[in-house]
């Protein structure tokens, strides 16, 4: 797919010889599809270079055109760092519960001070799996716009309503990295807060990468088409590691909701056990696992959504599943686990 | 009592295994007062408390109040 689009789409849309008008057509195709399946109409999709640009992108624009306003963003604490990064130093950022769930009533006080341009909540959590009550927050938001930061859900879980702005990013559904997606609900003032060209409605500056967005749309189409399997099969099996973790291993903290979540993310911690440790020997049994551990990122702190939820920073470990994820996977990551996490206790006596 | 313990300049989860390793040293009751400057521990050494049903007495920055209640 993606081959055969470089061969037909790679010209500039925006030109008028053949081979330009070709890639309008096969980028307006990508966008039609893409459009159809978080539910907007093309007009209000922007393609954005990533997922972290589509939020950039998507809050400072909303924000510069209600600087009548104010500048005030509201967001939770564990948002992705691109919202982090975006709302600024005058952001006012509410608190989750253990389970990584926003405050509602604390978001719906912040939401209705003086001065908010636009609130900012994801609809599920990227690193422990929790769903944020997305309508019901935007029913605190009246008439304040809200962007919400689908990235971790779309391809995976259904699209929530009640948005102004919706972000996405095609890596996440198993579609190519480099795809963003930004859709603005009709009725959302936005503008643009940097120099303008003319694409995207200015939203997403120079030549888009036509045959990265139709392997985009491709994918999501792809996934959509097995999704419903697909969540049934990762519920169950993330219930069986959850269910694994608990029963085999002591001191170890499993957290996230266990119900209203995203059907294939699972985080836990153990106690004295080093990140860094514990990725390198799953990495040697053959399983790719995330961690938020403090020593496993570059800045040494740990993850923020972590220490908002108040739970165990160190010996993390995420697993996702994708659909080439089986049963066997599951049941020998969980037979490993429990001697590794041993091993790694013994080594500092404990 | 209260026994000091000085994990300035160490990463997690050396704190908290330091700490884990110190408990049985004190009576309960008594206290372990944690100097630690990893960002980490602000959220570690208060969820070890919590997973090891112990007290957390108090947090303030890089110092940490923990009694043994068993």
């Amino acid at each position: 797919m993606l081959l055969s689009a470089v061969d037909s789409g790679w010209a500039d849309p925006v030109r008028l010889h053949h081979e330009g008008r070709t890639a309008r057509l096969l980028l307006d195709n990508a966008r039609a599809v893409l459009a159809d399946a978080i539910g907007v109409r093309p007009d209000d999709l922007y393609l954005t270079t990533s997922g972290t640009t589509a939020i950039r992108a998507g809050l400072t624009a909303v924000r510069a055109a209600r600087s009548r306003v104010g500048q005030t963003v509201v967001h939770s604490a564990v948002e992705h760092s691109a919202v982090l990064h975006s709302g600024g130093e005058s952001a006012v950022e509410v608190g989750v519960d253990m389970q990584g769930r926003v405050d509602l009533e604390a978001f719906s006080t912040a939401v209705r001070q003086p001065g908010v341009a636009l609130a900012a909540v994801q609809s599920a959590n990227h690193e422990v799996g929790t769903r944020q009550p997305i309508s019901a927050l935007a029913e605190a938001c009246g008439d304040v716009p809200l962007l919400v930061d689908a990235a971790a859900s779309v391809g995976h879980d259904a699209v929530p309503a009640g948005w102004s702005v919706l972000t996405a990013s095609a890596h996440k559904w198993g579609g190519p990295a480099g795809v963003g997606l930004l859709a603005v609900r009709k009725g959302t003032r936005i503008t643009p807060a940097w120099p303008m060209d003319e694409r995207e409605d200015g939203l997403s500056p120079g030549f888009p990468n036509v045959p990265n967005a139709l392997a985009a749309a491709a994918a999501l189409q792809a996934r959509l088409s097995e999704a419903a399997e697909l969540d049934k099969q990762h519920r169950a099996w993330i219930d069986e590691v959850r269910r694994r973790v608990a029963a085999d291993i002591s001191d170890v903290e499993v957290v996230g909701d266990p119900e209203d979540r995203l059907p294939h993310i699972l985080t836990f911690s153990c106690l004295y056990v080093d990140g860094e440790a514990i990725v390198t020997a799953l990495d040697a049994e053959g399983f790719a696992v995330s961690s938020g551990s403090a020593c496993t990122s570059s800045t040494l702190r740990p993850s923020h959504v972590l220490a908002a939820m108040g739970v165990l920073t160190h010996g993390n470990v995420r697993i996702s599943l994708g659909r080439s994820t089986t049963y066997a996977d599951i049941d020998r990551f969980c037979a490993v686990l429990p001697g590794i996490v041993q091993r790694i206790r013994a080594e500092v006596g404990m | 009592m209260n026994v000091d313990l000085d994990c300035r300049g160490l990463l997690c989860p050396l704190p908290v295994i330091k700490l884990a390793k110190t408990l049985p040293t004190v009576a309960i009751g008594d206290t372990i007062t944690v100097l630690a400057d990893d960002p980490a521990a602000a959220t570690d050494i208060p969820a070890w408390c919590r997973m090891r049903s112990q007290e957390l007495v108090s947090a303030d920055e890089n110092q940490y109040v923990v009694r043994r209640l068993s």
